[in-house]
């Protein structure tokens, strides 16, 4: 659903004159929701923008990402060269194994006990977050 | 390069298969809005909108049930005080360095380096694993859009996982 929901939502940033330009991992779900430009990196699914504690390889790939920006002239997609492994032996059991998603607790999900402790201590209100609402 | 994985057949097969209800994916038949980029990317300002559940320590994190809101993260913030949350994704390496799916310090450096312009002073957050694309279309949306408008921003990276 998060491709879904990023796909959507750069089109309404497109609809309001800004330049977008969407990542993506499982491609055929941001083509669903039809953005206007995609840059696909076939990585496993949170990696969208490279590999942990590789920063070379990290900037590799978003400046060739970012170039996407200029490529195209109209909406479509350019796939990255990159792979996650030379065999890409992952692609076979992505998504195929158990569900592994955590039960959707209606409540704030802290990384760690420490840090529901800091944001509730400092910041009872959450001044940080934006409640979004439906329009009237 | 073999084949990009088809998530929407793979995954209605995975819960088809535990006997779940089947999810209506969006599919937008509508051709997207286009602005082109009107200047080169080395003098464009940036903006960063990710759905990886990503919060700053201190701040609110997300829940899991539909949760539309997003979290203002500063651009100069500490990586080390990035955290993230979400249901649906394998959270090790997110954890482990939060630009696999935030990529904050590569953007630093890009705009340092002078490939980008410059960076928004905000950049935002939220967890993407919303059921429901209406409210996607209705409630974060516009609101994310009007950040970005009032950001003064040319252009809008968006890293969904």
């Amino acid at each position: 659903m998060c491709h879904q929901s990023v796909g959507l939502i750069a089109r309404e940033i497109e609809g309001a004159g800004i330049s977008t330009l969407c990542m993506a991992s499982a491609l055929d779900i941001m083509e669903a929701a039809n953005p206007p430009r995609i840059a696909f990196l076939d990585y496993p699914l949170g990696h969208t923008t490279g590999k942990p504690n590789e920063p070379e390889l990290q900037t590799d790939i978003l400046t060739q990402a970012l170039t996407v920006l200029t490529a195209l002239d109209t909406p479509g997609t350019v796939t990255l060269p990159f792979k996650w492994t030379e065999d890409e032996a992952w692609k076979e059991t992505a998504e195929r194994g158990p569900d592994e998603r955590l039960p959707r607790y209606e409540t704030p999900q802290y990384q760690s006990k420490a840090d529901r402790l800091l944001a509730e201590t400092n910041n009872p209100s959450c001044a940080v977050c934006v409640e979004t609402s439906p329009p009237a | 390069m073999s084949e990009p994985i088809k998530y929407i057949t793979r995954i209605g097969e995975k819960y088809a298969a535990l006997n779940y209800g089947t999810y209506k994916w969006a599919h937008v038949g509508e051709p997207p809005p286009w602005q082109p980029l009107e200047k080169p990317l080395s003098e464009c300002r940036l903006g960063l909108i990710a759905s990886g559940g990503i919060y700053v320590a201190g701040q609110q994190a997300f829940h899991y049930k539909d949760d539309t809101s997003f979290r203002v993260i500063p651009m100069d913030v500490n990586t080390s005080h990035l955290r993230a949350t979400h249901f649906a994704y394998d959270l090790t390496n997110a954890r482990n360095d939060p630009n696999v799916v935030f990529p904050i310090d590569t953007l630093r450096s890009l705009a340092d380096n002078g490939v980008i312009g410059e960076l928004t002073d905000n950049a935002y957050t939220f967890m993407g694993g919303i059921y429901s694309s209406r409210r996607v279309r209705e409630e974060l949306a516009p609101e994310v859009t009007q950040y970005l408008i009032e950001d003064q921003v040319d252009v809008a990276l968006l890293v969904p996982v």
